[in-house]
């Protein structure tokens, strides 16, 4: 029997103005599962992600969602941490604002587990770019969420960062197993972060493609140079171009 | 290279007061229009226990006023962050309230407060010149959230008032200094105005000093009024320029 953390049954979301951004789409997370979603600038995967998190609510379709309040976690694709709040206050912010009182202590353990101990009280104008994703991610994961939702995590990283916070996000992932939901528009970064990779089409995005990537997770070293790699690869790629040229 | 950029100022007010000083006397021209600078300064010197009192005088006023218009506009950007409908209520009034010439306001506000309380008037017009940029920084501010953030929030079910104390509110600082700073300014210059327009030397400020010189045509005192206030001015810019950027600093960190 498997378990369904949360799905999308053919939704669709228009907005006014600007018309339909998204759908109809369809797609459903089991327990621990993560999944890539790949797509043009527009496609609405960042739709789909909110939709998820309960931050919208579609035109029409149906959203189902079993984690509750507290149990779905997000990182955009800037840090968004609040500038006036030390990293440690800022990943203690949702613990806070549940009103629980080891706030502060579980905070450092979320910092300790993306290996930033000793930045607690570091501004986020004093953080790298990297740091302060990390940052983002701890406040993510203090919550203990059963559903992790990243929209575009690295966009703004060097491709050096972004290879080692793909590494600590598969050891969490280990450590925890939320379901994850990776949005991205980079074709070998789905491959790599995920157990299945799904190719929307442009906007108003739809279900182009969709395969899973027979590897374990977190991915053995130079997992990037295995022929499955290049393979799966080269398949998402050709998805995608076939998915935006119609 | 720095001390140059230091010492450019000083010379540029040298050569000015050295050719209007050479000018003025050459020229012979009559010190009830434009005295010499020697002679501005000689009424500086001169008059300087009656200037330096009434400058403290218009000095109070114009931070009594901040204080009632920071107190006010801060309550007030407050209460209509809380309450949308609130804030669709009063746009409009303020907006018109705000595109209203102020001195033409200002015989009104003598009426009401300042015939038997002269410093009661300065304060007040002060205090209403004052009060729209902290107003509208405080509601601007509010505003300014990053929208992930404000997701982010949402996400984690923050009511409204704890969305208000730990989000907007310090979203808003930046933008509240910032208020604070152009009121400062303009605190001064509704201070100097209600003084003119209450027309009796009830308030005893600088302005005032202004009028009274004027009338008997002691320019060089006039001069010397003036050189205060612009000195005044500068200051009360410069501090809270000081405060803006020492509450930044620990604001942001760096």
């Amino acid at each position: 029997m498997i378990e369904t953390v949360a799905a999308l049954h053919a939704v669709q979301v228009d907005y006014a103005g600007r018309g339909r951004a998204l759908g109809p789409f369809s797609l459903a997370l089991e327990r621990g599962e993560i999944v890539a979603l790949v797509g043009p600038s527009g496609c609405g995967k960042s739709t789909a992600l909110r939709l998820l998190a309960d931050l919208e609510q579609p035109t029409c379709g149906e959203v189902e969602r079993t984690a509750g309040r507290g149990e779905t976690s997000v990182v955009f694709q800037a840090p968004t941490l609040m500038p006036w709040a030390s990293a440690l206050e800022n990943v203690a912010l949702p613990l806070r604002l549940a009103g629980q009182a080891d706030a502060v202590l579980s905070a450092g353990q979320a910092l300790a587990r993306v290996g930033l101990i000793g930045a607690e009280q570091a501004k986020p104008a004093q953080l790298s770019g990297g740091m302060a994703m990390r940052a983002s991610l701890a406040r993510a994961l203090v919550t203990e969420p059963r559903l992790l939702l990243l929209d575009e995590p690295f966009a703004a990283l060097d491709e050096i960062t972004r290879r080692a916070l793909a590494d600590d996000i598969h050891a969490i992932w280990a450590s925890s197993r939320p379901a994850i939901v990776f949005v991205t528009h980079n074709v070998e970064e789905a491959v790599y972060m995920a157990g299945r990779v799904v190719v929307m089409t442009p906007g108003p995005g739809r279900l182009a493609f969709e395969t899973r990537i027979e590897a374990p997770l977190p991915r053995p070293p130079q997992f990037r140079t295995s022929p499955l790699f290049r393979e799966q690869v080269e398949r998402v790629s050709a998805a995608l171009q076939q998915a935006m040229a119609a | 290279m720095r001390a140059a950029h230091w010492l450019a100022p000083l010379v540029l007010v040298t050569l000015i007061l050295a050719a209007w000083e050479t000018s003025v006397r050459l020229l012979g021209v009559p010190a009830y229009l434009l005295p010499a600078p020697s002679a501005v300064a000689y009424a500086m010197v001169d008059n300087a226990p009656l200037l330096l009192a009434s400058a403290g005088r218009t000095l109070g006023m114009a931070l009594a006023a901040l204080v009632v218009a920071s107190v006010v506009a801060n309550a007030l950007a407050l209460a209509l962050g809380l309450s949308p409908l609130m804030e669709s209520a009063v746009r409009p009034l303020a907006v018109v309230l705000q595109a209203t010439p102020i001195v033409s306001i200002a015989p009104l506000i003598n009426i009401w407060a300042g015939l038997d309380h002269p410093e009661r008037a300065v304060i007040g017009l002060a205090a209403l010149v004052a009060f729209f940029p902290i107003f509208s920084g405080a509601i601007t501010g509010l505003k300014a959230v990053d929208p992930d953030l404000e997701r982010l929030f949402k996400l984690y079910g923050a009511g409204r008032l704890a969305t208000l104390r730990r989000l907007r509110l310090p979203s808003a600082v930046p933008f509240i200094l910032e208020g604070h700073k152009v009121a400062a300014g303009l605190a001064v210059v509704g201070a100097v105005v209600a003084e003119f327009v209450s027309g009796s030397g009830g308030a005893q400020g600088l302005a005032f000093r202004l009028l009274e010189a004027a009338n008997r045509l002691q320019t060089a005192k006039m001069f010397a009024a003036l050189i205060l206030l612009g000195l005044m001015g500068a200051a009360a810019h410069a501090a809270f320029q000081g405060l803006e950027t020492w509450v930044l600093r620990r604001w942001r960190g760096r």
